[in-house]
């Protein structure tokens, strides 16, 4: 959600841009035109039991909860959004009239979903229609079977009464969906196989992945060039899904793939942050079939031109004295060798994720601590102790460089500088003072 | 007074039995409400290994349990006293935390035999009908459940903590290098033994040169990751020694945190209300029942929690208590031998050692709660006592459970110097040549020791506080002399010189000078409602709608760590809640 701070600045640019003259296809809503236009969703309710079956895996795929419930009720809304610009909330979209998306047709939903056309106006792009466009008319049909059995809820949310002006109006963002949004649905490619197309049509469709593992270009809009290839977060980091031996999925089985984006964790790496969220609230519902279907199409993905980090030169002293300061700090969960513990603590030992030159990632867990996803199978949901109370920026920038560069890795080093940096950012404690 | 939404369950006291409760009672589709006066504890939080192994945190300054500023029992040795209150940090340990003693207990998991089930009924087929009343035993009474029908649950719960040992007694097949004392097991431990110290392995080679039958404790110490049976991931034991009065910083350690909570806290059908205390149960109009509990808040306010059953599953004490401040049953009256709320409390029956090994280095910073080599040659009806002037007897233990520096401080060879250099130097000669053994002996209730409210003083909420009486039984006294004979032979054909041995029963039982923490009794069960305050299911023979689950269902106690059987019974009682009660509520056992 951080990107939205930086898709805010090019708006005001655009929407200049966009006030010139639009006959623009990515507000042409022929697509919609499948969609019935008559009722509204407070009076719909199906009665097609495999529909709403079918929609509420639908929602789970697109993670529809993950922004749109929080403790006000289910898909209430609520969520809120910093930016420097204000702060955006997630809207109600229960069948509520009043408050929530009660007076919306499916055509409306349609608009709505796939295109970024909300009831009062333009959505901004924290909702990801511009993926969501390449959800198929089925998919659309059955989600709107399954929002018709959310209970209404009135919960009144003004979600852009947060946001300073300009960024409070919402036709700024017809400028930016002109250039950046692509008003189409998926189009299968008949020369693959069938797990190969529905793998790609979860990963650019209702998973949106590359919203965060795609860099972004100066506009924030994803560069398609670096397509998958890792994308900065601010204070997470999305890291390369590409087959790169050194820092993506290279060498990963897609079995494994499979059962990370299930469990939370292949047996080596285990998500966190929002990827654990991703997990918890979405992937951990995809039938065995579609997790597999996205590890194939993310195995087939090229390799990214990353190569390995120039590992900083030690001497010896220094590497013995280290492995003291991770013997006492990091071996009791991550092991002696590095080898983690199963399904529960990461291992640094052929841990690509943990490779690549941002260490954002490493950093924000030792500062301010990481937990793991909580899911059916896997239960356990471990926690990172936070260590910005032990170690002052010199001793985790060390300790995660010594990591990186142990049991076979081979990164570029963590400096203090980016270390600090980031503890004032996330608003970590210091380290504790100790009397001399 | 507030009120909350009814629930089908209370739970009162979230640590090992009301989280094991929570767990099977939320499974089968109850919605539970757990009450704890605690806060809420975690595992990265609160203790992550770099601040579980802080002893003067947790250990000197007990950081996890009760303080007796907050609340506290009164003790005299019998009747003829006056009870005055603990002050200070004694052998009561609360917990005071989510959790409970769960988290900052030791770790050894072991089941009660055969015999500590039925010591009634054994003791009179083995040595005679008229055996208890020639030892003044008359207050010794079976369980009425046995080993065999307990055997499910305590598989159940080892399946959960992922205790790591090795079966001595497989469906009656006796293995060397386990427990061949232990009743029948259907399978073998979940994880393998801990390792070996230097020192266990010097006790094992004594005892196994005198003949006797060593084995490695079975440990809630965990010898290698396990996934438990609710899907929960359990981290391997890193011997730190920072386990009993700790947390565990590495999810190694059986406890609610590890291996309970992460899969209950998500239910839906589960709440937990923590910093919140039971007052005591509400009755019912025609008072049979009970129809939720009185509860109070950090900030002072109370609560009335409804609920179809409640559950008492606080610590021993504060079950018998709870019982008493709802006026539920009669309380127990020594001079009349009647009534059943306070009747067979006890307390466990201990001796401990240290030989010292001149220019050997035990290392005892390596270690583990529960880490240590047994005997059972001497435990129990493990050996004939014909001819002997007492029943039961002890598990003689060399273990290697801790290597706190501050608290080593004080276990040095007689005759050293208590402070300066010289007690540095013995500090230096002493902390890596000692060798300790433990006696864990049975207890044996008695009509005079007994568990009652105190009539002067009362808690800061204005309720009376529990009155403990209690000193140690004659028989328990002969036992431990006996055993610790057999103990001190073993120290001193290992090596052991300058021998520290510290008998409890030595002196008249008083807190503040004991080596367990392992009360019982109080609210037992039993087949007979005139001498238990409990059916063999937990349900008070007096108000069906109350399961009280604890080491307060004890009617003895064993030469063994309490744990596991409170588990054991909690997931029995819970299957019966669910299984049987929901369905038909009212009296599971006909009185």
């Amino acid at each position: 959600m951080a990107k939205w701070i930086k898709i805010a600045g090019g708006v005001v640019v655009l929407a200049a841009i966009g006030a010139g003259g639009w006959a623009y296809s990515a507000l042409n809503t022929s697509r919609s035109s499948v969609a019935d236009d008559s009722v509204t969703l407070a009076k719909f309710t199906s009665s097609d039991a495999e529909a709403i079956k079918r929609g509420e895996y639908v929602m789970r795929m697109g993670d529809c909860a993950a922004c749109h419930t929080r403790e006000d009720g289910d898909f209430a809304g609520g969520y809120e959004i910093a930016t420097p610009f204000g702060t955006l909330v997630s809207s109600n979209i229960t069948p509520d009239t009043d408050t929530g998306i009660g007076n919306m047709t499916e055509k409306d939903f349609f608009n709505a979903v796939r295109q970024g056309i909300g009831s009062h106006g333009m959505l901004y792009p924290a909702m990801p229609y511009t993926a969501y466009a390449k959800f198929t008319d089925q998919d659309m049909h059955d989600l709107w079977a399954y929002m018709s059995t959310v209970k209404p809820v009135k919960h009144d949310v003004d979600e852009n009464g947060g946001m300073s002006f300009p960024f409070n109006i919402r036709l700024a963002m017809a400028g930016w969906d002109m250039l950046f949004f692509k008003n189409e649905g998926f189009t299968p490619d008949s020369s693959q196989s069938e797990a190969w197309n529905r793998g790609k049509y979860i990963v650019d469709g209702g998973g949106h992945c590359s919203a965060c593992h795609s860099p972004r270009n100066f506009l924030s809009a994803e560069k398609e060039s670096a397509y998958l290839q890792g994308g900065s977060l601010g204070d997470w980091y999305a890291p390369d899904l590409t087959s790169n031996p050194h820092v993506g999925l290279g060498n990963t089985s897609a079995e494994d793939i499979a059962s990370y984006l299930t469990t939370g964790s292949d047996g080596v790496a285990v998500a966190a942050g929002p990827m654990a969220e991703a997990v918890e609230h979405s992937l951990q519902y995809l039938t065995t079939d579609d997790a597999m279907a996205v590890a194939t199409y993310l195995k087939s993905i090229p390799a990214s031109a990353t190569k390995p980090g120039t590992a900083p030169k030690m001497s010896d002293s220094e590497t013995a004295r280290l492995a003291d300061v991770y013997e006492v700090n990091c071996s009791a969960c991550h092991g002696l060798n590095g080898e983690g513990i199963s399904g529960m603590v990461p291992a640094f030992a052929g841990n690509h994720g943990l490779l690549g030159d941002d260490a954002t990632n490493l950093v924000h867990a030792m500062l301010k601590g990481a937990r793991a996803a909580h899911t059916h199978t896997a239960q356990t949901a471990a926690g990172m102790p936070s260590f910005a109370w032990k170690m002052d920026d010199k001793d985790i920038a060390e300790i995660l460089t010594y990591v990186r560069n142990s049991w076979g890795n081979s990164a570029a080093p963590v400096s203090a500088d980016q270390v600090g940096a980031m503890r004032a950012a996330l608003d970590a404690r210091d380290q504790i003072k100790v009397a001399d | 007074m507030e009120t909350r939404p009814k629930a089908d369950v209370v739970i009162c006291g979230f640590g090992w039995a009301g989280s094991t409760m929570a767990e099977e009672l939320t499974r089968a589709g109850l919605n539970v409400v757990a009450i704890e006066r605690g806060k809420w504890r975690d595992t990265s939080t609160d203790f992550p290994p770099a601040v579980d192994p802080d002893e003067l945190k947790w250990h000197t300054r007990r950081n996890m349990l009760q303080p007796m500023s907050v609340e506290t029992t009164t003790f005299r040795n019998n009747t003829g006293q006056t009870a005055a209150p603990v002050r200070n940090w004694s052998a009561y340990q609360f917990g005071w935390d989510v959790g409970g003693a769960g988290t900052h207990w030791a770790g050894m998991s072991w089941r009660f035999t055969p015999w500590d089930f039925q010591v009634a009924t054994q003791t009179k087929e083995r040595y005679g009908a008229g055996r208890l009343n020639e030892l003044d035993l008359d207050f010794v009474q079976d369980w009425g459940v046995t080993y065999d029908e307990m055997e499910t649950y305590y598989d159940r719960f080892e399946r959960i903590a992922g205790t790591s040992g090795k079966a001595g007694n497989l469906n009656g097949q006796k293995i060397k290098g386990g427990n061949v004392f232990e009743g029948a097991r259907k399978r073998e431990y979940p994880t393998p033994p801990l390792k070996d110290t230097y020192w266990m392995s010097k006790y094992r080679k004594t005892v196994e040169d005198m003949g006797y039958h060593p084995f490695t404790i079975p440990a809630g110490n965990l010898s290698q990751s396990y996934v438990n049976t609710l899907g929960v991931t359990m981290g391997p034991c890193t011997y730190c020694g920072f386990c009993d009065f700790h947390g565990c910083g590495n999810f190694s350690k059986s406890s609610p945190q590890a291996c309970i909570l992460p899969a209950l806290m998500r239910r839906k059908n589960f709440t937990l209300l923590t910093e919140t205390e039971v007052l005591h149960g509400v009755k019912s109009e025609d008072g049979k029942t009970l129809t939720g509990v009185n509860c109070i808040t950090a900030d002072g306010t109370e609560v009335f929690q409804p609920a179809d059953v409640v559950c008492f599953t606080a610590y021993q004490m504060d079950n018998v208590r709870l019982m008493l401040l709802s006026k539920v049953g009669t309380p127990y009256d020594p001079s009349t031998g009647e009534g059943t709320i306070g009747r067979n409390y006890n307390y466990q029956t201990c001796a401990s050692m240290t030989g010292f090994f001149d220019d050997s280095h035990m290392n005892p910073f390596i270690g583990a709660g529960a880490l240590g080599v047994q005997i059972d040659d001497f435990n129990g009806d493990n050996f004939d006592h014909a001819g002997l002037d007492f029943i039961g007897g002890g598990g003689i233990m060399g273990y290697s459970t801790d290597g706190r520096p501050i608290a080593h401080m004080n276990s040095l060879r007689g005759g050293a110097k208590r402070w300066g250099s010289e007690w540095k130097k013995a500090y230096a000669r002493d902390y890596s040549t000692a060798g300790n053994i433990f006696v864990q002996g049975t207890s044996m209730p008695t009509r005079g020791n007994y568990l009652s409210l105190d009539p002067n003083y009362k808690d800061r909420h204005g309720q009376p506080l529990l009155r403990v009486t209690f000193d140690w039984a004659e028989n328990d006294k002969k036992m431990t002399n006996w055993v610790t004979d057999k103990a001190k032979e073993i120290m001193v054909n290992a090596g052991g010189k300058d021998i520290n041995l510290e008998r409890q029963t030595d002196q008249s039982w008083n807190p503040y000078s004991q080596d367990s923490s392992h009360t019982i009794g109080g609210a037992v069960i039993g087949a007979d409602p005139t001498r238990s305050a409990l059916n063999p299911y937990l349900q008070s023979w007096d108000c069906p709608n109350l399961f009280v689950v604890g080491a307060s269902a004890f009617p003895n106690n064993g030469g063994y760590n309490p744990t596991v059987t409170v588990g054991a019974l909690a997931i029995r009682a819970a299957e019966a809640i669910h299984t049987e009660y929901m369905k038909n509520p009212g009296a599971l056992v006909k009185a």
